[in-house]
Protein backbone atom coordinates (compact mmCIF):
# COMPACT_ATOMS: atom_id res chain seq x y z
CA UNK A 1 0.00 0.00 0.00
CA UNK A 2 2.92 1.95 1.60
CA UNK A 3 4.53 1.83 -2.28
CA UNK A 4 1.46 2.21 -4.33
CA UNK A 5 0.96 5.59 -2.80
CA UNK A 6 4.06 7.07 -3.53
CA UNK A 7 3.80 5.94 -7.11
CA UNK A 8 4.44 8.85 -9.74
CA UNK A 9 0.92 9.23 -11.49
CA UNK A 10 1.87 12.11 -13.49
CA UNK A 11 4.63 14.35 -14.11
CA UNK A 12 5.64 17.55 -16.17
CA UNK A 13 9.16 17.60 -16.28
CA UNK A 14 10.06 21.22 -17.65
CA UNK A 15 7.34 21.18 -20.25
CA UNK A 16 6.66 24.93 -22.31
CA UNK A 17 4.44 24.66 -25.42
CA UNK A 18 3.76 27.37 -28.01
CA UNK A 19 1.09 27.94 -30.35
CA UNK A 20 3.43 29.90 -33.27
CA UNK A 21 4.40 33.14 -31.14
CA UNK A 22 2.11 32.80 -28.18
CA UNK A 23 3.38 30.54 -25.28
CA UNK A 24 0.99 28.22 -24.10
CA UNK A 25 2.95 26.54 -21.52
CA UNK A 26 6.53 27.78 -19.79
CA UNK A 27 8.71 25.36 -18.65
CA UNK A 28 6.37 23.99 -16.12
CA UNK A 29 7.34 21.05 -13.89
CA UNK A 30 5.28 19.20 -11.17
CA UNK A 31 4.69 16.06 -10.12
CA UNK A 32 1.34 14.15 -8.62
CA UNK A 33 1.27 11.16 -6.68
CA UNK A 34 -1.25 8.26 -6.77
CA UNK A 35 -4.59 9.17 -4.56
CA UNK A 36 -3.61 12.98 -4.72
CA UNK A 37 -5.87 16.01 -5.34
CA UNK A 38 -4.31 18.21 -7.35
CA UNK A 39 -6.28 21.65 -7.90
CA UNK A 40 -5.20 24.36 -10.62
CA UNK A 41 -6.35 27.27 -10.67
CA UNK A 42 -5.79 29.68 -13.26
CA UNK A 43 -7.68 32.74 -15.18
CA UNK A 44 -9.36 32.11 -18.97
CA UNK A 45 -6.34 31.77 -21.31
CA UNK A 46 -3.97 30.81 -18.31
CA UNK A 47 -3.10 27.23 -20.02
CA UNK A 48 -4.97 25.05 -17.76
CA UNK A 49 -6.80 23.35 -20.46
CA UNK A 50 -3.55 23.05 -22.79
CA UNK A 51 -2.08 21.50 -19.36
CA UNK A 52 -4.39 18.78 -19.60
CA UNK A 53 -4.67 17.76 -23.05
CA UNK A 54 -0.40 18.03 -23.10
CA UNK A 55 -1.14 15.06 -20.25
CA UNK A 56 -3.00 13.28 -22.66
CA UNK A 57 -0.78 13.62 -25.11
CA UNK A 58 -3.12 15.32 -27.17
CA UNK A 59 -0.91 17.63 -27.39
CA UNK A 60 3.00 18.09 -28.29
CA UNK A 61 5.45 19.81 -25.41
CA UNK A 62 7.73 21.79 -27.58
CA UNK A 63 10.41 20.87 -24.89
CA UNK A 64 10.05 19.11 -21.84
CA UNK A 65 8.84 16.08 -20.84
CA UNK A 66 5.82 14.51 -19.42
CA UNK A 67 5.22 10.88 -17.55
CA UNK A 68 2.18 9.03 -17.00
CA UNK A 69 2.03 6.03 -14.94
CA UNK A 70 5.84 6.49 -15.01
CA UNK A 71 6.36 6.11 -18.63
CA UNK A 72 7.59 8.84 -20.72
CA UNK A 73 4.60 9.70 -23.40
CA UNK A 74 6.71 12.99 -24.74
CA UNK A 75 8.07 10.98 -28.30
CA UNK A 76 5.36 8.02 -28.23
CA UNK A 77 3.74 7.39 -31.07
CA UNK A 78 -0.44 7.99 -31.43
CA UNK A 79 -1.39 4.19 -31.34
CA UNK A 80 0.68 3.38 -27.80
CA UNK A 81 -0.47 6.46 -26.28
CA UNK A 82 -4.31 4.65 -27.00
CA UNK A 83 -3.03 2.34 -24.61
CA UNK A 84 -2.13 4.62 -22.11
CA UNK A 85 -4.92 6.95 -22.46
CA UNK A 86 -7.10 3.68 -21.76
CA UNK A 87 -6.16 4.40 -18.21
CA UNK A 88 -6.82 7.71 -17.93
CA UNK A 89 -10.37 9.42 -17.63
CA UNK A 90 -11.02 13.35 -19.11
CA UNK A 91 -14.10 15.37 -18.70
CA UNK A 92 -13.64 18.32 -21.42
CA UNK A 93 -14.54 21.80 -20.34
CA UNK A 94 -17.93 21.71 -22.59
CA UNK A 95 -18.66 17.80 -21.75
CA UNK A 96 -17.10 17.19 -25.43
CA UNK A 97 -20.07 14.68 -26.22
CA UNK A 98 -20.63 13.48 -29.67
CA UNK A 99 -23.80 14.76 -30.47
CA UNK A 100 -24.51 12.15 -33.57
CA UNK A 101 -24.23 9.60 -30.59
CA UNK A 102 -27.10 8.80 -27.87
CA UNK A 103 -26.11 9.25 -24.67
CA UNK A 104 -25.58 5.18 -24.04
CA UNK A 105 -23.46 5.32 -27.17
CA UNK A 106 -21.67 8.38 -25.78
CA UNK A 107 -20.81 6.37 -22.38
CA UNK A 108 -20.52 3.23 -23.87
CA UNK A 109 -17.83 4.42 -26.66
CA UNK A 110 -14.82 3.92 -24.56
CA UNK A 111 -15.56 0.76 -23.65
CA UNK A 112 -16.10 -0.47 -27.52
CA UNK A 113 -13.00 1.64 -28.81
CA UNK A 114 -10.33 0.99 -26.23
CA UNK A 115 -8.85 -2.67 -27.59
CA UNK A 116 -6.61 -2.43 -24.29
CA UNK A 117 -9.81 -2.23 -22.07
CA UNK A 118 -10.91 -5.50 -22.94
CA UNK A 119 -14.14 -5.28 -22.20
CA UNK A 120 -16.26 -8.46 -23.17
CA UNK A 121 -19.37 -6.43 -25.63
CA UNK A 122 -21.95 -8.01 -23.34
CA UNK A 123 -21.06 -6.43 -20.08
CA UNK A 124 -20.98 -2.61 -22.15
CA UNK A 125 -24.76 -2.02 -21.25
CA UNK A 126 -24.58 -2.81 -17.34
CA UNK A 127 -21.14 -0.87 -17.07
CA UNK A 128 -22.55 2.42 -19.19
CA UNK A 129 -26.05 1.69 -16.85
CA UNK A 130 -23.87 1.92 -13.87
CA UNK A 131 -22.19 4.80 -14.72
CA UNK A 132 -24.97 6.67 -15.86
CA UNK A 133 -26.35 5.51 -12.26
CA UNK A 134 -23.31 7.37 -10.56
CA UNK A 135 -24.19 10.45 -12.42
CA UNK A 136 -28.03 9.75 -11.48
CA UNK A 137 -28.74 10.15 -15.27
CA UNK A 138 -29.73 6.58 -15.52
CA UNK A 139 -32.96 7.42 -17.18
CA UNK A 140 -31.79 9.56 -20.26
CA UNK A 141 -29.90 6.47 -22.47
CA UNK A 142 -31.80 7.13 -25.52
CA UNK A 143 -31.47 10.57 -25.58
CA UNK A 144 -29.17 12.90 -27.62
CA UNK A 145 -27.03 14.93 -26.00
CA UNK A 146 -29.01 18.06 -27.26
CA UNK A 147 -32.04 17.27 -25.26
CA UNK A 148 -29.96 17.58 -21.82
CA UNK A 149 -29.18 20.74 -20.18
CA UNK A 150 -25.46 21.92 -19.93
CA UNK A 151 -25.34 20.23 -16.50
CA UNK A 152 -26.60 17.48 -17.48
CA UNK A 153 -24.15 17.22 -20.27
CA UNK A 154 -21.20 17.76 -18.05
CA UNK A 155 -22.58 14.61 -15.61
CA UNK A 156 -22.39 12.53 -18.69
CA UNK A 157 -19.48 13.41 -19.82
CA UNK A 158 -18.26 12.20 -16.01
CA UNK A 159 -19.92 9.61 -16.64
CA UNK A 160 -18.29 8.49 -20.04
CA UNK A 161 -14.56 10.09 -17.81
CA UNK A 162 -15.33 7.07 -15.09
CA UNK A 163 -17.01 4.21 -16.81
CA UNK A 164 -13.77 2.39 -17.88
CA UNK A 165 -12.44 2.78 -14.07
CA UNK A 166 -9.39 5.15 -14.66
CA UNK A 167 -6.63 5.94 -12.20
CA UNK A 168 -6.65 8.98 -13.10
CA UNK A 169 -9.20 11.15 -13.49
CA UNK A 170 -8.54 14.78 -15.05
CA UNK A 171 -11.39 17.76 -15.27
CA UNK A 172 -11.28 20.59 -17.02
CA UNK A 173 -13.40 23.68 -15.78
CA UNK A 174 -16.13 21.28 -14.97
CA UNK A 175 -18.33 24.25 -13.46
CA UNK A 176 -17.81 26.61 -16.14
CA UNK A 177 -20.98 28.71 -17.41
CA UNK A 178 -23.24 26.60 -14.45
CA UNK A 179 -25.15 28.27 -12.09
CA UNK A 180 -24.04 28.01 -8.21
CA UNK A 181 -26.77 24.69 -7.52
CA UNK A 182 -25.57 22.65 -10.59
CA UNK A 183 -21.98 23.42 -10.01
CA UNK A 184 -22.21 22.27 -6.67
CA UNK A 185 -24.00 18.58 -7.91
CA UNK A 186 -20.98 18.54 -10.57
CA UNK A 187 -18.44 18.59 -7.98
CA UNK A 188 -20.25 16.45 -5.34
CA UNK A 189 -20.06 13.92 -8.36
CA UNK A 190 -16.30 14.57 -8.50
CA UNK A 191 -15.66 14.11 -4.66
CA UNK A 192 -17.90 11.27 -4.96
CA UNK A 193 -15.63 9.40 -7.89
CA UNK A 194 -12.72 10.05 -5.98
CA UNK A 195 -13.72 8.70 -3.06
CA UNK A 196 -15.58 5.85 -3.80
CA UNK A 197 -12.94 4.90 -6.55
CA UNK A 198 -10.23 6.32 -4.81
CA UNK A 199 -8.65 7.73 -8.41
CA UNK A 200 -6.04 10.48 -8.52
CA UNK A 201 -7.63 13.83 -9.85
CA UNK A 202 -6.48 17.02 -11.70
CA UNK A 203 -9.24 19.67 -11.49
CA UNK A 204 -8.60 23.00 -13.32
CA UNK A 205 -10.77 25.43 -12.80
CA UNK A 206 -11.19 29.80 -11.97
CA UNK A 207 -13.18 28.84 -8.64
CA UNK A 208 -12.04 28.58 -5.47
CA UNK A 209 -15.00 27.27 -3.75
CA UNK A 210 -14.83 24.08 -6.40
CA UNK A 211 -10.99 23.35 -5.19
CA UNK A 212 -11.99 23.87 -1.36
CA UNK A 213 -14.81 21.47 -1.35
CA UNK A 214 -12.38 18.74 -3.47
CA UNK A 215 -9.62 19.79 -0.50
CA UNK A 216 -12.21 19.95 2.91
CA UNK A 217 -15.10 17.47 2.03
CA UNK A 218 -15.38 13.55 1.96
CA UNK A 219 -18.21 12.04 0.07
CA UNK A 220 -20.37 9.36 2.56
CA UNK A 221 -22.11 6.96 1.15
CA UNK A 222 -24.59 6.41 4.18
CA UNK A 223 -26.24 10.13 3.17
CA UNK A 224 -25.04 10.10 -0.49
CA UNK A 225 -24.06 13.60 0.28
CA UNK A 226 -20.75 15.61 0.91
CA UNK A 227 -19.39 16.04 4.68
CA UNK A 228 -16.86 18.30 6.14
CA UNK A 229 -13.95 16.21 6.20
CA UNK A 230 -13.03 16.97 9.36
CA UNK A 231 -9.74 15.31 11.01
CA UNK A 232 -9.90 13.01 7.97
CA UNK A 233 -8.98 16.60 6.30
CA UNK A 234 -5.09 15.56 5.85
CA UNK A 235 -5.98 12.27 4.26
CA UNK A 236 -7.44 13.70 1.07
CA UNK A 237 -3.79 14.89 0.58
CA UNK A 238 -4.62 18.23 -1.69
CA UNK A 239 -2.03 19.70 -3.71
CA UNK A 240 -2.58 23.23 -5.11
CA UNK A 241 -1.17 24.87 -8.07
CA UNK A 242 -1.74 28.46 -9.76
CA UNK A 243 -1.01 29.47 -13.46
CA UNK A 244 -0.62 33.02 -14.29
CA UNK A 245 0.78 33.53 -18.33
CA UNK A 246 1.43 30.04 -18.91
CA UNK A 247 3.86 29.95 -15.72
CA UNK A 248 3.25 28.00 -12.98
CA UNK A 249 3.35 30.92 -9.92
CA UNK A 250 2.34 28.96 -6.83
CA UNK A 251 2.52 25.32 -5.76
CA UNK A 252 1.20 24.09 -1.88
CA UNK A 253 -1.35 23.59 -0.04
CA UNK A 254 -4.61 25.10 0.97
CA UNK A 255 -3.07 27.24 4.03
CA UNK A 256 0.10 28.08 2.10
CA UNK A 257 -2.23 29.35 -0.83
CA UNK A 258 -4.47 31.43 1.60
CA UNK A 259 -1.17 33.13 3.35
CA UNK A 260 0.00 34.40 0.13
CA UNK A 261 -0.03 38.17 -0.10
CA UNK A 262 0.66 38.24 -3.90
CA UNK A 263 -2.55 40.19 -5.82
CA UNK A 264 -3.06 37.63 -8.35
CA UNK A 265 -3.06 34.77 -5.99
CA UNK A 266 -5.47 36.45 -3.86
CA UNK A 267 -7.68 37.21 -6.52
CA UNK A 268 -8.52 33.60 -6.36
CA UNK A 269 -9.03 32.70 -2.67
CA UNK A 270 -12.14 33.80 -1.07
CA UNK A 271 -11.43 33.31 2.70
CA UNK A 272 -14.09 30.81 4.15
CA UNK A 273 -16.18 33.04 6.89
CA UNK B 1 9.39 38.87 -46.58
CA UNK B 2 8.79 34.91 -46.59
CA UNK B 3 6.62 34.88 -43.55
CA UNK B 4 3.74 35.51 -45.74
CA UNK B 5 4.97 31.76 -47.68
CA UNK B 6 5.02 30.54 -44.40
CA UNK B 7 1.41 29.70 -43.85
CA UNK B 8 0.28 28.67 -47.17
CA UNK B 9 3.71 26.29 -47.29
CA UNK B 10 2.98 25.08 -43.66
CA UNK B 11 -1.22 24.12 -44.66
CA UNK B 12 0.43 21.67 -47.71
CA UNK B 13 2.37 19.92 -45.52
CA UNK B 14 -0.34 19.26 -43.37
CA UNK B 15 -2.62 18.46 -45.98
CA UNK B 16 0.36 16.04 -47.18
CA UNK B 17 0.44 14.24 -43.63
CA UNK B 18 -2.95 14.05 -43.58
CA UNK B 19 -3.15 12.53 -46.85
CA UNK B 20 -0.44 10.00 -46.08
CA UNK B 21 -2.06 8.89 -43.21
CA UNK B 22 -5.36 8.45 -44.95
CA UNK B 23 -4.29 6.21 -47.46
CA UNK B 24 -1.82 3.90 -45.93
CA UNK B 25 -5.02 3.58 -42.94
CA UNK B 26 -7.08 2.77 -45.87
CA UNK B 27 -6.38 -0.67 -45.52
CA UNK B 28 -5.42 -0.87 -41.78
CA UNK B 29 -8.13 -2.01 -38.90
CA UNK B 30 -9.99 -1.09 -37.67
CA UNK B 31 -12.90 -0.12 -41.20
CA UNK B 32 -15.85 1.23 -39.42
CA UNK B 33 -18.18 -0.42 -42.09
CA UNK B 34 -20.90 1.94 -40.86
CA UNK B 35 -19.93 4.69 -41.23
CA UNK B 36 -18.49 3.96 -44.82
CA UNK B 37 -22.39 3.30 -45.73
CA UNK B 38 -23.39 6.27 -43.38
CA UNK B 39 -21.12 8.17 -45.96
CA UNK B 40 -22.26 6.81 -49.32
CA UNK B 41 -25.63 7.33 -48.18
CA UNK B 42 -25.28 10.82 -47.58
CA UNK B 43 -22.76 11.33 -50.48
CA UNK B 44 -23.85 8.98 -52.93
CA UNK B 45 -27.81 8.86 -52.92
CA UNK B 46 -27.86 12.41 -51.30
CA UNK B 47 -26.11 14.18 -54.10
CA UNK B 48 -28.46 11.72 -56.91
CA UNK B 49 -31.11 14.46 -57.63
CA UNK B 50 -29.02 17.47 -58.21
CA UNK B 51 -26.99 15.79 -60.38
CA UNK B 52 -28.83 14.06 -62.24
CA UNK B 53 -30.52 17.50 -62.75
CA UNK B 54 -27.15 19.06 -63.81
CA UNK B 55 -26.63 15.91 -66.07
CA UNK B 56 -29.40 16.42 -67.78
CA UNK B 57 -29.38 20.18 -68.29
CA UNK B 58 -26.09 20.13 -69.59
CA UNK B 59 -26.34 17.36 -71.75
CA UNK B 60 -29.84 19.41 -72.92
CA UNK B 61 -28.34 22.74 -73.65
CA UNK B 62 -25.03 20.89 -75.19
CA UNK B 63 -27.30 19.20 -78.14
CA UNK B 64 -28.65 23.10 -78.79
CA UNK B 65 -25.49 24.31 -78.66
CA UNK B 66 -23.61 21.89 -80.82
CA UNK B 67 -26.90 21.47 -83.41
CA UNK B 68 -26.57 25.05 -84.07
CA UNK B 69 -22.78 25.28 -84.69
CA UNK B 70 -23.29 22.00 -87.22
CA UNK B 71 -25.87 23.36 -89.52
CA UNK B 72 -23.59 25.27 -90.60
CA UNK B 73 -21.78 21.90 -92.15
CA UNK B 74 -24.64 20.29 -92.88
CA UNK B 75 -23.75 17.86 -90.15
CA UNK B 76 -26.77 17.98 -87.83
CA UNK B 77 -26.60 14.24 -87.96
CA UNK B 78 -23.24 14.23 -85.84
CA UNK B 79 -25.26 16.25 -82.73
CA UNK B 80 -24.73 12.74 -81.01
CA UNK B 81 -21.50 12.21 -80.72
CA UNK B 82 -20.34 15.62 -79.77
CA UNK B 83 -22.72 15.46 -76.91
CA UNK B 84 -21.24 12.25 -75.88
CA UNK B 85 -17.64 12.96 -76.06
CA UNK B 86 -17.65 16.12 -74.26
CA UNK B 87 -20.17 14.74 -71.93
CA UNK B 88 -18.33 11.30 -70.88
CA UNK B 89 -15.11 13.19 -71.44
CA UNK B 90 -14.98 16.71 -69.50
CA UNK B 91 -18.38 17.71 -68.62
CA UNK B 92 -19.88 14.86 -67.08
CA UNK B 93 -16.81 14.10 -64.69
CA UNK B 94 -16.03 17.78 -63.89
CA UNK B 95 -19.98 18.91 -63.75
CA UNK B 96 -20.19 16.20 -61.19
CA UNK B 97 -17.12 16.77 -58.92
CA UNK B 98 -18.22 20.41 -58.58
CA UNK B 99 -21.88 19.84 -57.73
CA UNK B 100 -20.51 17.13 -55.09
CA UNK B 101 -17.35 19.12 -53.88
CA UNK B 102 -20.06 22.39 -53.17
CA UNK B 103 -22.88 19.91 -51.44
CA UNK B 104 -19.99 17.65 -50.09
CA UNK B 105 -16.95 19.08 -49.36
CA UNK B 106 -18.58 22.11 -47.46
CA UNK B 107 -21.16 19.18 -45.41
CA UNK B 108 -17.80 17.52 -44.60
CA UNK B 109 -15.96 20.41 -43.34
CA UNK B 110 -18.74 21.91 -41.14
CA UNK B 111 -19.05 18.66 -39.42
CA UNK B 112 -15.41 18.09 -38.74
CA UNK B 113 -14.94 21.68 -37.76
CA UNK B 114 -18.03 21.79 -35.10
CA UNK B 115 -16.84 18.60 -33.89
CA UNK B 116 -13.36 20.19 -33.51
CA UNK B 117 -14.15 23.57 -32.22
CA UNK B 118 -16.68 21.67 -29.44
CA UNK B 119 -13.59 19.51 -28.10
CA UNK B 120 -15.30 16.30 -29.74
CA UNK B 121 -12.20 15.78 -31.94
CA UNK B 122 -10.10 15.95 -28.75
CA UNK B 123 -13.03 13.32 -27.06
CA UNK B 124 -11.89 11.08 -29.91
CA UNK B 125 -8.66 10.50 -29.63
CA UNK B 126 -8.63 10.47 -25.70
CA UNK B 127 -11.05 7.83 -25.95
CA UNK B 128 -8.88 5.24 -27.77
CA UNK B 129 -9.79 6.29 -31.69
CA UNK B 130 -8.03 8.11 -34.10
CA UNK B 131 -9.87 10.52 -36.15
CA UNK B 132 -8.77 9.45 -39.15
CA UNK B 133 -9.73 6.20 -39.28
CA UNK B 134 -13.16 7.01 -38.01
CA UNK B 135 -13.68 10.16 -39.65
CA UNK B 136 -11.47 10.85 -42.83
CA UNK B 137 -11.25 7.70 -44.32
CA UNK B 138 -14.76 6.54 -44.40
CA UNK B 139 -14.98 9.78 -46.23
CA UNK B 140 -12.99 9.11 -48.69
CA UNK B 141 -13.80 5.60 -49.22
CA UNK B 142 -17.35 6.63 -49.90
CA UNK B 143 -16.51 9.51 -52.27
CA UNK B 144 -14.07 7.26 -53.97
CA UNK B 145 -17.21 4.41 -54.39
CA UNK B 146 -19.91 6.95 -55.24
CA UNK B 147 -18.36 9.22 -57.37
CA UNK B 148 -17.49 7.51 -60.17
CA UNK B 149 -21.00 6.36 -60.17
CA UNK B 150 -22.60 9.70 -59.99
CA UNK B 151 -20.90 10.34 -62.69
CA UNK B 152 -22.13 7.67 -65.30
CA UNK B 153 -25.23 8.32 -63.91
CA UNK B 154 -24.83 12.54 -64.75
CA UNK B 155 -23.19 11.02 -68.45
CA UNK B 156 -26.12 8.96 -69.24
CA UNK B 157 -28.96 11.43 -68.61
CA UNK B 158 -26.84 14.10 -70.05
CA UNK B 159 -26.62 12.01 -73.13
CA UNK B 160 -30.47 11.16 -72.53
CA UNK B 161 -30.87 15.14 -72.49
CA UNK B 162 -29.28 15.70 -75.65
CA UNK B 163 -31.69 12.78 -77.26
CA UNK B 164 -34.86 14.61 -76.42
CA UNK B 165 -33.52 17.56 -77.93
CA UNK B 166 -32.38 15.82 -81.29
CA UNK B 167 -35.70 13.97 -81.47
CA UNK B 168 -37.97 16.66 -80.56
CA UNK B 169 -36.40 19.91 -81.61
CA UNK B 170 -33.80 18.18 -84.51
CA UNK B 171 -36.04 15.68 -85.91
CA UNK B 172 -33.15 13.08 -85.59
CA UNK B 173 -34.76 9.15 -85.49
CA UNK B 174 -33.36 7.53 -81.92
CA UNK B 175 -31.08 5.38 -84.29
CA UNK B 176 -29.15 7.72 -85.58
CA UNK B 177 -28.52 9.26 -82.43
CA UNK B 178 -27.83 6.26 -80.74
CA UNK B 179 -25.67 5.07 -83.10
CA UNK B 180 -23.71 8.05 -83.36
CA UNK B 181 -23.44 8.42 -79.88
CA UNK B 182 -22.19 4.50 -79.52
CA UNK B 183 -19.71 4.48 -81.76
CA UNK B 184 -17.38 7.60 -81.33
CA UNK B 185 -16.81 6.52 -77.59
CA UNK B 186 -13.93 4.78 -76.97
CA UNK B 187 -12.35 3.00 -74.62
CA UNK B 188 -10.16 5.36 -73.53
CA UNK B 189 -12.86 8.09 -73.08
CA UNK B 190 -14.60 5.98 -70.43
CA UNK B 191 -11.82 4.57 -69.11
CA UNK B 192 -10.49 8.28 -68.46
CA UNK B 193 -14.04 9.40 -68.10
CA UNK B 194 -14.24 7.47 -64.37
CA UNK B 195 -10.14 7.91 -63.55
CA UNK B 196 -11.07 11.56 -63.56
CA UNK B 197 -14.06 11.61 -60.79
CA UNK B 198 -11.68 9.11 -58.73
CA UNK B 199 -9.04 11.45 -58.55
CA UNK B 200 -11.67 14.32 -57.96
CA UNK B 201 -13.16 12.19 -55.17
CA UNK B 202 -9.77 11.97 -53.42
CA UNK B 203 -9.80 15.87 -53.42
CA UNK B 204 -12.77 16.35 -52.30
CA UNK B 205 -13.10 14.20 -49.34
CA UNK B 206 -9.45 15.15 -48.29
CA UNK B 207 -10.13 18.78 -48.45
CA UNK B 208 -13.25 18.47 -47.23
CA UNK B 209 -11.60 16.82 -43.83
CA UNK B 210 -8.00 18.36 -43.97
CA UNK B 211 -10.40 22.27 -43.58
CA UNK B 212 -12.86 20.99 -41.11
CA UNK B 213 -9.63 19.09 -39.39
CA UNK B 214 -7.59 22.20 -38.94
CA UNK B 215 -10.80 24.91 -37.96
CA UNK B 216 -9.89 27.10 -35.35
CA UNK B 217 -11.89 30.28 -33.78
CA UNK B 218 -15.29 28.75 -32.56
CA UNK B 219 -18.58 29.13 -35.23
CA UNK B 220 -16.90 31.65 -36.74
CA UNK B 221 -13.92 29.26 -37.73
CA UNK B 222 -16.78 26.87 -38.98
CA UNK B 223 -17.66 29.09 -41.23
CA UNK B 224 -14.47 29.74 -42.51
CA UNK B 225 -13.02 26.08 -43.23
CA UNK B 226 -16.58 25.80 -45.10
CA UNK B 227 -16.03 27.85 -47.36
CA UNK B 228 -12.32 27.38 -47.70
CA UNK B 229 -13.17 23.56 -48.44
CA UNK B 230 -14.90 24.56 -51.00
CA UNK B 231 -13.11 27.21 -52.60
CA UNK B 232 -9.72 25.43 -52.45
CA UNK B 233 -11.61 21.24 -53.78
CA UNK B 234 -13.44 23.73 -56.56
CA UNK B 235 -10.22 24.95 -57.47
CA UNK B 236 -7.77 21.93 -57.32
CA UNK B 237 -10.67 20.08 -59.11
CA UNK B 238 -10.19 22.22 -62.22
CA UNK B 239 -6.16 21.76 -61.57
CA UNK B 240 -5.98 18.06 -62.02
CA UNK B 241 -8.89 18.01 -64.69
CA UNK B 242 -6.67 19.86 -66.31
CA UNK B 243 -3.41 18.04 -66.13
CA UNK B 244 -5.38 14.80 -66.59
CA UNK B 245 -6.75 15.76 -70.18
CA UNK B 246 -3.32 16.75 -70.79
CA UNK B 247 -2.14 13.37 -70.14
CA UNK B 248 -5.49 11.69 -72.31
CA UNK B 249 -4.49 13.79 -75.77
CA UNK B 250 -0.98 13.09 -75.45
CA UNK B 251 -1.96 9.33 -75.88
Amino acid sequence: MGDEQEQSVLRFDNVSLSFGDAPALRNVSFEMLAGETRIVFGAAGSGKTVLLKTALGLLKPDAGSVYVFGQEITGLPEEELFAIRSRMGVLFQEGGLFDSLTIEDNVGYPLLNQPWLHCPPDQVQARVEEALRFVELEHTLEKFPSELSGGMRRRVGIARAVVTEPRLVLYDSPTAGLDPITAYTIIALIVKERDVKNTTTLMATHRYQDGHFLANFRYQPAGNRLEPAGRDRAAIRTRFMVLEESRIVFEGTQAELEASNDPYLSKFVRRQE
Amino acid sequence: MLDILKSPILAIQDFCFLAGRTIRNVFRRPHYADDIFLQMDIIGIGSLPIVTLTGFFSGAVLAMQMAKALQQYGAVGQTGQLVAITLVRELGPVLTAVVVAGRNASGIASELGSMKVTEQIDAMRALGTDPVQKLVKPRLVATCAVLPLLTIIADFVGIFGGFLIAYFALNLTPAQYWNNVWQSLEYLDVSFGLAKPFAFAIIIALIGCFFGLSTTGGTQGVGRATTQAVVASMVLVFIVNFFMTRIYVSM
